[in-house]
């Protein structure tokens, strides 16, 4: 039987750091980081809140944001900020979007929000806006350029035409594989915003654009996609560093694509396979990633985690803090010019957990 | 005595022509026969599809495709295995169940129950043409 974790595991696992009230997380020491310039921020993305009936929902996924929740409050030194990567609800309901709200307001830092689509296609956000405010928007911080985009629109004609009813097009979405889906866009109107935001900051000024699709084209059946993704790169090209934080893909993914490093968050809510696991169909995932260990579904948070980010001299060091795995830590290497993971880039540095099939 | 035996030999031989010009024969099918269990067989695969997401399967709402995006990560080749969680050697289906017990607080359902026969079968039409690897981690 499936094992929840019991206060005495969690305490365990935590350490005896959770019982002193902290968790000091190191910083990633960087031979060629300023520490002057260093400022960490956090990340909890998908967690799915899904509601069964009345104010009953899904235990699982409730837990798994109340966790990271609980943990990012624990943070010493405290991160600038948190962002919360998209997909909050499950459906985009109220019910669910004011249960996730209520667990994310326990968090004591500000949060800026991305939209998902499963936050998105029952209202097209207009409860989330109440909430979270405005779809896209930008933001400065201590020397960095942060845009954060609605990058999972889709075309017009299947937002607007194509379903009966929003319920029914929320739920077509919601299914990842789903034929009946439609691939996520960055779009033109907000590609055009884009535009003329960057054209305001100078190209020496790192820049982070927070994403909930890839703004790459991993796998188009599982919506790892972005339609427009050539376009909005073509947009981040003149800059000298550019970082793009996306989640829904729910595993570890890092990638560089010229001056754009690029880095996937986890899920609170579940892990899901890599795309080559699927022998159905050709896909391409970001070749530099050492996959994340494969998931014990016997551990309800296994492969499930929050993440927290290292700024330093305008690149993104990424420690992934997974409840029941060893923490990964991506972290940009200058000399080769991508994100490498610390521990486990080299071919011969893999384990056999890493090994997906 | 003889024409007796005669009539029999020829009694037999009639049955036996008949019965080479009967159309199907047990060690014989044809294709009309083919093709409809092909399709008994992929009505199957489509209503495991949609129990893989059916709401109704578990008692939460959680779906099989929730986790497992075109039945991937269910590994039905490599079934049976030791399931270390198990405690022993365990087949495809009663790890289904532990998964409809557990993240969709459902009930078991039993072996050769066409709901599970039906959960199986698309499973595995999805992994199709991977070389088995019983026993695998």
């Amino acid at each position: 039987m499936s094992q929840p974790m019991t206060r005495r595991e969690f305490l365990k696992s935590a350490g005896a750091l959770a019982a002193a009230g902290v968790l000091p997380i190191s910083l990633v020491e960087l031979a060629f980081a300023d520490p002057d310039q260093n400022f960490t921020f956090g990340y909890i993305s998908d967690s799915h809140i899904q509601q069964i009936k009345g104010d009953k929902f899904v235990r699982n996924w409730d837990r798994g944001l109340i966790r990271a929740v609980a943990e990012t409050n624990l943070l010493d030194p405290k991160p600038d900020f948190v962002i919360y990567g998209g997909d909050l609800a499950q459906l985009g309901s109220k019910a669910e979007l004011d249960h996730g709200a209520e667990i994310m307001s326990a968090l004591r830092h500000k949060t800026y929000y991305v939209m998902g689509e499963h936050d998105y296609y029952l209202d097209l956000g207009e409860y989330w806006s109440k909430l979270f405010g405005k779809h896209y928007y930008s933001f400065d911080h201590k020397g960095v350029h942060f845009v954060v985009l609605n990058s999972i629109l889709t075309y017009d004609d299947w937002t607007f035409n194509r379903w009966p009813s929003a319920e029914q097009r929320m739920m077509e979405m919601a299914g990842l594989d789903n034929p009946n889906g439609s691939p996520f866009m960055v779009g033109d109107a907000q590609r055009e915003w884009l535009r003329q935001d960057l054209e305001k900051v100078n190209k020496d000024t790192p820049l982070v654009v927070l994403s909930h699709s890839p703004l790459q084209k991993i796998y188009k059946g599982w919506n790892f996609w972005t339609e427009d993704a050539e376009q909005v790169q073509a947009l981040l090209k003149p800059f000298k560093k550019v970082t793009v934080i996306y989640g829904h893909v729910h595993q570890i993914q890092y990638n560089q694509i010229g001056n754009i490093s690029f880095h996937a968050v986890m899920a609170t809510a579940w892990p899901w396979p890599y795309p080559s696991t699927y022998a159905q169909a050709e896909q391409y995932l970001p070749k530099l990633t050492v996959p994340m260990n494969r998931a014990d579904p016997f551990f309800e948070r296994d492969a499930t985690g929050w993440q927290f980010i290292n700024v330093a001299t305008g690149n993104v060091d990424m420690q992934y803090n997974l409840y029941n795995n060893t923490t990964r830590t991506v972290a940009f290497n200058t000399q080769t010019g991508w994100p490498e993971d610390k521990t486990y880039q080299a071919a011969d540095k893999h384990i056999p957990p890493q090994s997906h099939y | 005595m003889k024409d007796n035996k005669g009539k029999c030999y020829t009694i037999v031989l009639a049955i036996l022509a008949s019965a080479w010009g009967a159309p199907a024969l047990a060690d014989e099918f044809t294709q009309a026969e083919l093709t409809r269990w092909e399709s008994e067989y992929m009505a199957v695969v489509k209503k495991g599809r949609e129990l893989f997401t059916d709401s109704k399967l578990g008692s939460n709402g959680v779906v099989c495709a929730q986790c497992h995006p075109n039945a991937a990560n269910t590994h039905p080749e490599t079934y049976p295995k030791f399931q270390k969680q198990l405690g022993k050697v365990a087949s495809l289906w009663e790890m289904a169940n532990w998964c409809i017990r557990n993240p969709l607080e459902g009930k078991d359902l039993a072996a050769d129950d066409p709901r599970m026969t039906a959960l199986l079968a698309y499973m595995t039409f999805e992994r199709r043409g991977v070389k088995l690897e019983p026993g695998k981690h």
